[in-house]
């Protein structure tokens, strides 16, 4: 990571409350603008904790957070999704009752749907223009999940925090997901994404961040990471063994 | 990790075509054509079914507001009487001051009066209903029993207002001379007003309808009642979504107020209380959150308690239970459970 | 020996402690001190509300569970002694029969309603309970043959404790020793016996498991099915202890209609005297109801003595008339539940932690 450019989202010493329990016990992390930052770990670790304070779903009691150098710590989650922050939950977040169109419609918060750009979606989920017109409730979860990322990626956004996009689905699905989240990386939009599938990681990720009880243990390239067995092995233990 | 709970995807055939919930609509036939036997006699079944289908309708001019603040935010309003009640007297008022208009045979013109004081009662609850929001609910969003006790003691005070305003006297509430009677269709005799309130009920049914299913504000309810946090997550405000909503909904109980004043012909500050009973039950029954099933439920006990009135007055809030406990029987959340998350 | 009838929960202020003293030794001074049908009335209804409002407080405060069914169980024991009484004549058998009956229908309807919705959601408990009362209310002025309807019952009470009865021609420090001081000793005692009953259960391993569960819920709407049970298990005692509660008044009033306790006003009533009085703290509801039923006779008074001084004002005069007391006290329940969560036991406790810390 280059420390002499800012960095497109920082957070600094975060610690965030949910009731009576402490999940994040101070979270710094840095993520660069353009490319794909990885957010590893085990379960439990305060990664989707992490989105979610960083997407002010929940709030962060102490430390705070920065998106292009400006502090977000105390915004409310529709003026961080203003800031062209698109997140894609772990739930996937599908309005069930609502069609695929209206679905996407929604997701295009600045003005009607972009023909061209929905073509280039259709590229890689075509199952969506499929079910166009269908309740969203009806696609399987692998479609879902493209629908949950399509939505984040209707209009331009500058970051993109997706939340285990890959859990659940069918390798050839997987597939699908790494091709997207690169067209969107070269579109130069900044993605941090967070996995448990180090497979799926590897193949995907620029720089990588890993967590463990509330804090990040380790920052640096995925490169490294991937040449290193030993340092995987202290660092993600159990995500070896789903290494294929 | 594990890739044996992987999911396959789906071919186009694998997709089942929409399943349309048509069931709990069909209760409706059902239970009129049901009733016929019942009741005996063809044109006290017709008078019944009418009486039935507008108290229906009022109801659910009161109920839709309250299910779908509920479902948008999570807040029972137990207070939501107190816009009824409000809706009821201001809608007196307004009648009495329009008393030309009323007295006049000029069907424009009773209904003009009509018109105002529907319009006077939406307005006065609908900005009553910002405020209660505002002192009422906002400091206890989440605490739900917090809300319940709050929103009760809210409605305590309110009520004491209207009665420091109105006195504690019942007020009549005469309808409009070209409204009063009946039409006579052989032996069927239908109260105009009964026919006016369907004919309202049903037009704002289908605004409320059009609105929710075909315009952005419409889909970005529906998609808050499913999953507030997502709505937000994409960046609208649901908040000022949810203050629309309650005003909303509170100026259509004002409304329903006014409307039910006319259909008893007479005002009580008990009017609100009374009706809250019957509001829980249509929410309930419907789904809490679902407009769609709120319609269903506020027709269906509409129509039954006057069904039930007639053959048996003894039961007749009773009968509304039981419908209750019967359909939660056979779905516990309700006719048409909302899907969250 | 009073640490161990209190079941170790003292009052915990000095302030709160000297306050009961002289609400316990006001009621059973009262006919003494402040003779009179008036005044023993008061005194009777004092006693009978804490029963009732204690009731209720084991599910609002201590459980976390709002019903407004609660003056239905109320309603049930009154009309259980009423019916029995005019049906099987004024014998201590009615009595038992009617009690018996009413515990025994409370008991079901509690149990029923609770498994059905306490299962769901907790806001539906409170949603489903309102129209239970509401129609069980109507169904109570229908069936008019048995329940008087509108107009209630007026029955006959064993001769014991009815007013025919004497003890002696003499009186004793100005009162009338006759069934009617019987039955007010009656009515006191048994009171002061069931609140005591009911402190014991709030401080036994039960009532701990239920503070547990109120505290624990956390927004959480997935009930599990040991917390319905408990919680159920709350509901039917909370109702059990309504219907005796309702039992004594009917005894003591020798009248029951649906104004006197099955209505709304009354239930509203409860709810008042439980907030401001201080949730979850059963001596809110000693505190409560013998401010709530003073205020009821004195603070109507007073009103009166503003609302001359103010009654030029159009809205304002209006809200000092003397009927619109509720007013006031509703604003009052709102406050509390913003801002002292435990009414004013929770405040007069507070006042004295403070206190004890300072000196420390």
């Amino acid at each position: 990571m280059n420390s002499s450019v800012q960095p497109l989202l920082a957070l600094d010493g975060v610690h965030t409350h949910i009731g009576p329990y402490h999940i994040l016990h101070g979270v710094d992390l840095a993520v660069a603008k353009g490319g794909i930052t990885m957010l590893l770990g085990r379960n439990g670790a305060g990664k989707t904790t992490t989105l979610r304070t960083v997407m002010g779903l929940w709030h962060a009691s102490a430390g705070t957070i920065r998106f292009d150098g400006n502090d977000i710590s105390e915004f409310a989650t529709p003026d961080v999704a203003r800031l062209d922050i698109a997140y894609v939950p772990e739930n996937m977040g599908i309005f069930s009752d609502l069609t695929v169109r209206e679905n996407l419609f929604l997701a295009a918060r600045k003005g009607p749907l972009d023909a061209a750009r929905l073509d280039w979606i259709f590229g890689f989920m075509p199952a969506l223009k499929t079910f166009w017109l269908q309740r969203a409730g009806l696609l399987s979860g692998g479609q879902k999940q493209m629908l949950s990322i399509a939505r984040a990626m209707v209009e331009p956004r500058r970051l993109l925090l997706v939340d285990e996009p890959s859990k659940g689905l069918a390798p050839a699905i997987i597939q699908n997901l790494i091709v997207a989240f690169g067209a969107l990386r070269d579109e130069g939009v900044t993605i941090l994404l967070v996995e448990q599938n180090f497979n799926f990681a590897s193949k995907l990720g620029d720089t990588v961040a890993v967590m463990d009880n509330g804090r990040v243990v380790h920052a640096g390239t995925m490169a490294a990471l991937v040449a290193d067995p030993e340092l995987q092995a202290r660092l993600l233990g159990l995500s070896l063994d789903s290494h294929q | 990790m594990s890739m044996s709970a992987a999911i396959a995807p789906a071919k186009v055939e694998d997709l089942p075509a929409a399943p349309r919930d048509w069931l709990p609509i069909l209760l409706v036939p059902i239970l009129i054509l049901l009733a016929l036997p019942l009741v005996g006699s063809f044109p006290t079944w017709a008078t019944l079914t009418i009486a039935g289908l507008a108290m229906g309708l009022i109801i659910f001019l009161v109920a839709s507001g309250l299910t779908l603040v509920f479902g948008l935010m999570d807040v029972m309003n137990f207070g939501h009487g107190i816009f009824v009640a409000l809706g009821a007297f201001v809608g007196v008022t307004t009648i009495s001051m329009l008393g030309g208009w009323t007295a006049s045979s000029s069907f424009a013109l009773n209904l003009a009066a009509i018109g105002c004081a529907g319009l006077a009662a939406a307005v006065v609850a609908g900005t009553v209903g910002i405020a209660f929001e505002r002192v009422m609910v906002r400091p206890v969003y989440g605490l739900h029993l917090k809300q319940i006790l709050v929103t009760m003691g809210g409605m305590i005070v309110a009520e004491q207002v209207i009665l420091a305003l109105w006195g504690p006297e019942a007020r009549p509430m005469m309808r409009p001379a070209s409204l009063q009677g009946s039409f006579i269709f052989g032996d069927v005799a239908i109260e105009k007003f009964r026919l006016l309130a369907v004919c309202l009920g049903l037009a704002i049914f289908a605004a409320m309808f059009l609105l929710l299913n075909r315009t952005k504000l419409g889909l970005l309810i529906r998609a808050g009642v499913q999953d507030r946090e997502m709505v937000e997550a994409l960046g609208y405000r649901v908040r000022f979504l949810f203050i629309g909503v309650f005003a909303a909904g509170s100026a259509l109980a004002g409304l329903g107020g006014t409307m039910f004043g006319l259909y008893q012909e007479l005002v009580t500050t008990a009017i609100g209380a009374q009706m809250m009973v019957l509001i829980f039950i249509v929410i309930i029954i419907g789904g809490l959150g679902s407009v769609g099933g709120c319609f269903v439920g506020a027709l269906l006990v509409g129509l039954a308690s006057n069904y039930i009135g007639f053959v048996a007055p003894k039961v007749n809030l009773f009968s509304s239970i039981l419908l209750m406990v019967l359909i939660l029987l056979w779905r516990p959340q309700g006719l048409f459970p909302v899907a969250k998350r | 020996m009073l640490n161990n009838m209190l079941s170790r929960d003292l009052p915990r202020s000095k302030l709160l402690a000297a306050i009961l003293l002289i609400i316990i030794v006001g009621l059973l001074a009262t006919p003494f001190v402040f003779p009179g049908a008036r005044s023993l009335n008061v005194g009777a209804k004092i006693a009978v509300f804490i029963v009732l409002a204690a009731s209720y407080d084991l599910m609002l405060g201590y459980t976390g569970i709002v019903s407004f069914a609660h003056t239905m169980f109320f309603g049930i024991g009154a009309y259980g002694i009423g019916i029995a009484s005019t049906q099987m004549g004024p014998t201590w058998t009615a009595v038992a029969a009617g009690t018996l009956a009413a515990l025994i229908l409370s008991t079901v309807l509690a149990l029923g309603i609770s498994l059905f919705s306490l299962r769901v959601r907790a806001i539906f408990f409170a949603m489903i309970t309102l129209a239970v009362a509401a129609a069980f209310m109507t169904m109570a002025s229908q069936f008019s043959d048995w329940t008087g309807g509108e107009d209630g019952l007026n029955f006959k009470v064993p001769e014991l404790i009815s007013p025919a009865f004497s003890l002696s021609d003499e009186k004793f420090l100005g009162a009338n020793l006759d069934g009617k001081l019987i039955a007010y000793y009656m009515v006191v005692l048994i009171s002061g016996g069931l609140f005591l009953l009911m402190l014991r259960i709030v401080n036994s391993p039960f009532g701990r498991v239920l503070m547990a569960i109120r505290d624990n819920d956390f927004r959480s709407e997935a009930i599990g099915y040991r917390n319905v049970t408990y919680r159920s298990l709350s509901s039917v005692l909370a109702a059990v202890f309504a219907t005796l509660a309702g039992v004594l008044y009917a005894l003591w009033l020798r009248y029951n209609g649906p104004g006197t306790t099955l209505s709304f006003d009354i239930m509203i009533d409860v709810l008042l005297i439980v907030v401001i009085g201080g949730m979850g703290t059963l001596y809110g509801a000693v505190v409560g109801s013998t401010l709530f039923n003073i205020a009821q006779g004195y603070l109507q008074d007073l009103l009166k003595l503003a609302q001359g001084n103010i009654d030029s004002l159009p809205v304002i005069g209006a809200l000092f008339h003397p009927d619109r007391w509720l007013f006031w006290l509703g604003l009052l329940f709102v406050l509390s539940v913003y801002f002292f969560p435990f009414g004013i036991v929770g405040k007069l406790r507070a006042g004295a932690l403070a206190k004890t810390r300072r000196s420390a």
